[in-house]
C-alpha cells in the first residue's frame, strides 16, 4: 500500500498554460482557506464591539496586510471565475480541447479585469477604505 | 469483464471506499458560493469596512446576518474539501496524512463556530 503512486505526477507532462490554470486554482484556493481564517478572526473582532474592531482595522490596514488582502482579493476573482469553468465541465460542456483552452484565456481575462475593477473601486473613493 | 466485486459495484463506493460524496459536495457548494460570495464582497466594497457602526449596522439586519451565516457554513464546508484534497495528494506517509487532516477538520468547525457565533452575537445584541 505503500508503493502507491501520489497523484497527480506533474512531472510526466509537457507543459501547458491550461494545466498552469489548474494548478493556480489550487493554489489559489489553499490561500482562499488561510483567507477565510482571516474573515473569522475579523468576523469575531466585529462581534466583540468597538474596541476590538478598531484593533483588527488597524492591524488589516497595515502595509503587508493590505498587500495580502489584495492578493486574497486576487485569488478569490480567479477561483470564482475558474471556478465556473470547472461547473460548466461537470455539466459535460467545453471538454474539447480547443475549448478548453479557449475558455482558460476568457478566465485570465476576465481575472484581470475584475481584478483591475476592485483596484479602480477601492482606490477611487469607495467608502471601503476610509 | 470486470475485476470490481458484485457487492463493490452495488455500493458504488469506489476504491477510495466513500463514494462521489466529497466530488458532490464540493459542486454543491461551489453553486451556492457563486451569488454568496458577490454578495459578501459588492456588500464590502459598498460600505465604511474601517468603520464599527457601518459593518455592525450592515451585518445585524436579519436578511445579511441569513446570508452572512450560509456563507459562512458554505466557505468552511467548502475549504475544508479543498484542504482535504491538497493533503491527500501531496502529503506523504499515512501518520503525516492523517495527523493533517484531522488537524484541518478540527480548525474548520473551530472557525465555523466561531464565525456563526460572531455573527450570532451581532444580529441578536
Amino acid at each position: 500500500m505503500n508503493q502507491r503512486p501520489l497523484s497527480p505526477h506533474l512531472g510526466v507532462y509537457r507543459f501547458a498554460y491550461t494545466m498552469a490554470l489548474s494548478i493556480l486554482h489550487r493554489i489559489m484556493g489553499g490561500a482562499l482557506s488561510v483567507g477565510f481564517l482571516v474573515l473569522v478572526w475579523w468576523l469575531m473582532a466585529l462581534a466583540q464591539g468597538p474596541d476590538a474592531y478598531a484593533d483588527a482595522v488597524e492591524v488589516l490596514g497595515s502595509g503587508f496586510f493590505k498587500l495580502l488582502l489584495a492578493g486574497w482579493a486576487l485569488a478569490y476573482i480567479y477561483h470564482f471565475c475558474n471556478g465556473i469553468r470547472h461547473l460548466i465541465w461537470d455539466m459535460g460542456a467545453g471538454l474539447e480541447r480547443h475549448q478548453a483552452r479557449r475558455s482558460g484565456v476568457i478566465v485570465v481575462v476576465a481575472t484581470i479585469i475584475l481584478f483591475a475593477a476592485f483596484v479602480w473601486a477601492v482606490c477611487s473613493g469607495t467608502p471601503v477604505t476610509e | 469483464m470486470s475485476l470490481r466485486t458484485p457487492l463493490g459495484k452495488v455500493l458504488g463506493r469506489g476504491s477510495a471506499g466513500d463514494g462521489v460524496g466529497h466530488w458532490w459536495e464540493q459542486r454543491v457548494t461551489a453553486i451556492a458560493l457563486i451569488p454568496l460570495t458577490a454578495w459578501f464582497a459588492i456588500g464590502l466594497l459598498r460600505r465604511h469596512a474601517g468603520k464599527f457602526e457601518d459593518m455592525q449596522a450592515w451585518l445585524s439586519q436579519p436578511t445579511s446576518a441569513l446570508l452572512a451565516l450560509l456563507l459562512l457554513v458554505a466557505l468552511a464546508w467548502h475549504s475544508k474539501l479543498g484542504v482535504q484534497v491538497i493533503i491527500e495528494d501531496y502529503v506523504r506517509g499515512k501518520t503525516a496524512k492523517t495527523t493533517l487532516l484531522l488537524l484541518s477538520g478540527y480548525i474548520h468547525v473551530v472557525a465555523a463556530a466561531a464565525g456563526i457565533f460572531a455573527i450570532v452575537r451581532l444580529a441578536l445584541a
